[in-house]
């Protein structure tokens, strides 16, 4: 395990603090002329997603993490757990629902997702910035209703809601930004 | 956000960066402000009898502080032993040299110079900077205080420089009295206003809780609306400047800070060698125990205070966050034209 000094701080590194992973989203470097250098910084836990301020001083370490992130496809979810296979290894990896969060509404089997393992477990993982998704089911569009800000919830493929304007369909297939959750376009009718 | 797209996406960005960084940081319209900005400190000094001096920016001597790290420079005189030769060091300020003239009869001298500072970087900091240092025989620290608020004034046009003693400034804006109050005491302040302190932080260490507290706390409301100094600090924070003998003792040291930016530092100079020496050992010890390099006690400077500094008050002022601050820049290296990244 290698040991970050106050002199490597920067934005982006992997860290440990308290047994659990940090990235290091900010940093900066404060001195007042002949004082103290400080290097304050603010981490975000890896695990929980949760947003920590620490001050350090001049010549203060910290352990770096042992995060790595790999190419896994989303195989099936069994009850509360989703099951995710590393591209590569073909090594099956397991993700509760807590830790999937948000994005079970995006998993579609077989979708090629990042996910990050912490001293080779699994914490996270991430759907692609974009997917499609089918609708299943919606209220009807009100026909000659195309204003564009006029809006309703479909319900797509994963049992997800997705608020979409009116015009969409069911059978339709529609492009969602997953770090928003917001519908993008229409794909297909 | 970990996309293999995403990444490399990053690295041929990365690789771009590489290949255009022979460009400099600082728009054109900085670089002349800078000169802008250089003409008009010149002006000032010339227009009030100051000299402009050059003294060496590598010395064998150095300014002995637990918190300034100057640059070791081998100077050799065989290049096919560039490891073999004298240790100099390039300087942090050129505090030094410009007493040695006053020692030797100058009486008002300014100078404009590069400065290096190992380990400093930031949105505010860059190991190598330009430095804008004054000195004038017979000035006490009032006088002192009223050149550099006259300087803020005619440079920055922010008007009249406020004045608020150090004590005043930490009563005000952190509530607690800077002078008597305990490490313990200062701390608690600190834990109380959730500060993120560094952890093992020493209690006994007083001087590092004040810089905390004067960093998050106190230093923000400064020179918001006009330009601010700060004087009558901790005696433990006197570096070069005279104690006056008062209870509690305080530096005869001054700051100026213009919208939370420490801008330049002041002081009405200690004169007495023997003092120097013992600041510099008790220096020179609190590197040890930090775990730093030592540096050299004896200088040429104690030689000129042995031999006579006439009473003065000096300032040392940070050019390049004087032009961030015309700029409205927010990284040093918007006023530069290349950072240490760059250089």
């Amino acid at each position: 395990m290698g040991v970050y000094k106050t002199s490597d701080f920067r934005k982006g590194l992997k860290v440990q603090i308290d047994g659990e992973p940090y990235l290091m989203i900010e940093m900066n470097f404060v001195k007042p002329g002949k004082g103290n250098a400080m290097y304050k910084c603010r981490l975000r836990n890896l695990i929980r997603g949760t947003v920590l301020d620490r001050t350090y001083k001049g010549g203060d370490s910290l352990e770096s993490a042992d995060v790595e992130e790999i190419e896994v496809q989303f195989l099936y979810r069994q009850a509360d757990n989703f099951v995710f296979m590393d591209n590569k290894s073909y090594e099956q990896y397991e993700l509760t629902a807590a830790q999937v969060d948000d994005n079970w509404k995006y998993l579609k089997e077989g979708m090629a997702c990042q996910m990050v393992l912490y001293n080779g477990n699994p914490i996270t993982m991430s759907p692609p910035n974009h997917v499609t998704l089918k609708v299943e089911y919606c209220e009807p569009g009100v026909k000659g209703d195309t204003a564009t800000n006029v809006t309703k919830p479909v319900k797509v493929e994963t049992g997800a809601e997705i608020i979409c304007p009116s015009f969409i369909n069911m059978g339709n297939v529609i492009k969602v930004d997953t770090r928003t959750g917001q519908y993008v376009e229409r794909v297909s009718t | 956000m970990f996309g293999k797209g995403g990444v490399r996406r990053q690295t041929m960005l990365a690789g771009d960066v590489k290949a255009m960084d022979f460009l400099p940081t600082a728009p054109l319209a900085n670089l002349k402000l800078r000169a802008r900005l250089l003409r008009r400190l010149r002006e000032f000094f010339d227009g009030r009898g100051f000299l402009e001096v050059e003294t060496p920016v590598l010395s064998a001597d150095t300014v002995v502080d637990r918190h300034l790290d100057p640059l070791r420079v081998t100077l050799l005189d065989d290049p096919r032993e560039p490891q073999v030769g004298r240790t100099l060091w390039l300087q942090t300020s050129p505090e030094f040299g410009m007493k040695r003239l006053l020692a030797a009869g100058a009486t008002a001298i300014y100078q404009i110079a590069h400065v290096f500072r190992g380990g400093e970087r930031g949105a505010w900091h860059n190991p190598e900077f330009t430095m804008v240092e004054w000195y004038r025989a017979g000035d006490g620290m009032p006088e002192g205080m009223q050149l550099l608020a006259d300087f803020a004034h005619e440079l920055l046009g922010m008007g009249a420089a406020q004045r608020l003693s150090y004590r005043q400034a930490f009563l005000a804006h952190a509530e607690v009295d800077p002078l008597t109050a305990t490490g313990l005491e200062l701390a608690e302040v600190a834990r109380r206003r959730g500060l993120a302190s560094p952890p093992g932080l020493d209690v006994a260490d007083r001087d590092a809780w004040l810089d905390l507290l004067l960093v998050e706390c106190v230093q923000p409301h400064l020179g918001q609306r006009r330009p601010t100094i700060v004087y009558d600090f901790p005696a433990s924070q006197a570096a070069l400047a005279r104690v006056r003998d008062e209870d509690p003792p305080v530096a005869e040291r001054f700051e100026l800070f213009v919208r939370g930016v420490e801008l330049a530092n002041g002081y009405h100079e200690l004169l007495d060698p023997d003092l120097l020496r013992t600041r510099n050992a008790r220096s020179n010890q609190l590197r040890r125990a930090d775990g730093k390099y030592t540096l050299p006690e004896d200088s040429r400077l104690l030689a000129a205070m042995q031999r006579g500094l006439p009473p003065c008050a000096g300032v040392a002022l940070g050019f390049d966050r004087l032009v961030m601050l015309a700029a409205a820049a927010t990284d040093i290296a918007q006023v530069l034209a290349f950072p240490v990244e760059r250089a």
